[in-house]
């Protein structure tokens, strides 16, 4: 049995030891929304939260991190629905073309903003690095992390 | 994935209990971003694997994390637990302050995402000979803790790396912290990474150089290492040898920095040929030397005189 608290919810599941922490939130507990990519830990598309900080969760094991909190791209708006600035600024700036990178890169600019939530244009391109789009829209993505950091974000 | 059996310690002498218990069955897990990566791909097939990160001690909150991931000021050093991770390293204000070229080096590897995984210790038993930290570790005179039930020893880590993936980690012993001395005198460092590829990418070859002056230029002491140019980081003895003693002018580094082609021995692979590796490795050196010695250099460190600080 693997114990996680996932989205602020105690969840828990029968899984191998070698269940990895993205196929443990996707197979187990239904959360579709991280993405396998590489499955290497390069492209950013399975990016979470484990107390906070940026994962790589398709090489993170699910019991490694028992114990921990973690939080995924379903877990950042409010309790009522309203998105989280991020999700809202990737909208409004048409932050993702085909959609497969947008879970990690929400987490991770939500993360960039909750470490630092005034970063310049440079600091944010170096912060996104991790976050491969493969459909090229790094423009929309800069301007949509950007426009979330000027509305004023929140954790 | 295979079977395998997951193993929490509730502290230090229990991970060394179960390593006793499991002898060769057994793979300790910090960070996990490279073991998980050789599970994935069958490199390797641990019967257990024993998970450090509870004894790291890390909260959300303080920044700073306790136990096995503390970083901490000690007589003339910093003594970082094995546990801290990259990403912890490259934003602690003591490591900022007194050592900032470790502080920019670990902020080299991979990508944020990696380095809130990776931990300092993790990476140096992997014994990957293209890492970052391992050549500034070298430079700076960093030596690391070596754990078992019988006691600590102290290992330099230059003497650490044996071969391809191989280290002095020897069976029943968990690296426990890694000591850089803090750099005294007029000392200034930088640390080049090649990389014509990109932004996250291992180095092509990459060199760590950290040199102490007298006030009349000359050198006083210099180290200089390298990584991803052979089996293990490479120390660059002969150019070390030619500099320590002369006067510190830009004839003096290239001289230095024309040994290191002999001094190395890459592989051939997709970042570039064994040759063109081995010339790099030249000239990054002398890159390197002469970055540290510029008062403008990002990655130096602090002195007295307050040169070099960038």
């Amino acid at each position: 049995m693997v114990k996680l608290k996932v989205n602020g919810e105690e969840r828990e599941a029968d899984a191998p030891a070698g269940r990895l922490l993205l196929d443990f939130l996707r197979y187990d507990l239904g959360l579709t929304g991280s993405k396998e990519g590489c499955g290497v830990g390069v492209c950013g598309a399975c990016t979470v939260l484990v107390d906070g900080e940026l994962h790589a969760s398709c090489i993170t094991l699910a019991v490694a991190v028992e114990g921990s909190e973690v939080t995924t791209v379903e877990g950042i708006a409010d309790a009522d629905g309203r998105l989280h600035p991020v999700q809202q600024a990737f909208i409004d700036h048409g932050g993702f073309q085909c959609g497969i990178c947008t879970p990690g890169q929400v987490i991770a600019a939500k993360a960039l903003l909750d470490f630092n939530p005034q970063p310049t244009e440079d600091e944010i391109k170096h912060w996104m690095m991790g976050n491969l789009c493969r459909c090229t829209g790094y423009y929309g993505i800069i301007n949509s992390v950007a426009a979330a950091r000027d509305t004023g974000n929140r954790s | 994935m295979f079977d395998f059996e997951f193993h929490n310690p509730s502290s230090l002498d229990d991970a060394l209990q179960m390593l006793e218990r499991y002898g060769d069955d057994a793979r300790l897990m910090a960070g996990g971003t490279a073991l998980v990566l050789q599970m994935k791909q069958r490199f390797a097939q641990p019967a257990h694997v024993i998970g450090l990160r509870p004894l790291a001690a890390f909260s959300p909150e303080p920044a700073e994390g306790g136990g096995l991931g503390a970083v901490e000021e000690t007589g003339g050093a910093i003594r970082i637990g094995s546990l801290c991770t990259l990403r912890r390293l490259e934003d602690h204000p003591l490591l900022r302050a007194r050592i900032p070229l470790l502080a920019e080096t670990v902020s080299r590897v991979a990508t944020r995402r990696i380095r809130s995984m990776a931990t300092i210790g993790g990476g140096l038993v992997n014994g990957d000979p293209n890492q970052d930290p391992p050549p500034a570790l070298i430079a700076l005179g960093a030596s690391v803790e070596l754990t078992s039930p019988s006691g600590t020893r102290i290992c330099p880590v230059e003497e650490l790396f044996i071969d391809y993936y191989e280290t002095d980690a020897r069976p029943g012993e968990v690296l426990t912290a890694v000591n850089v001395p803090m750099p005294e005198g007029d000392t200034c460092g930088a640390y080049l990474k090649f990389l014509p590829r990109t932004a996250e990418d291992y180095a092509t070859v990459s060199v760590a150089a950290v040199v102490s002056r007298n006030p009349d230029n000359t050198c006083r002491d210099v180290r200089i290492a390298l990584g991803a140019v052979g089996m293990t980081p490479v120390r660059a003895r002969a150019a070390e040898n030619i500099l320590r003693g002369q006067e510190l002018t830009e004839d003096a580094v290239r001289a230095a920095a024309a040994t290191v082609p002999d001094a190395v021995d890459p592989l051939d692979d997709f970042r570039g040929s064994a040759d063109y590796k081995r010339e790099m490795a030249g000239v990054f050196t002398r890159r390197a030397v002469l970055q540290a010695l510029s008062p403008s250099g990002s990655s130096t460190i602090p002195s007295p005189s307050g040169r070099g600080l960038g």
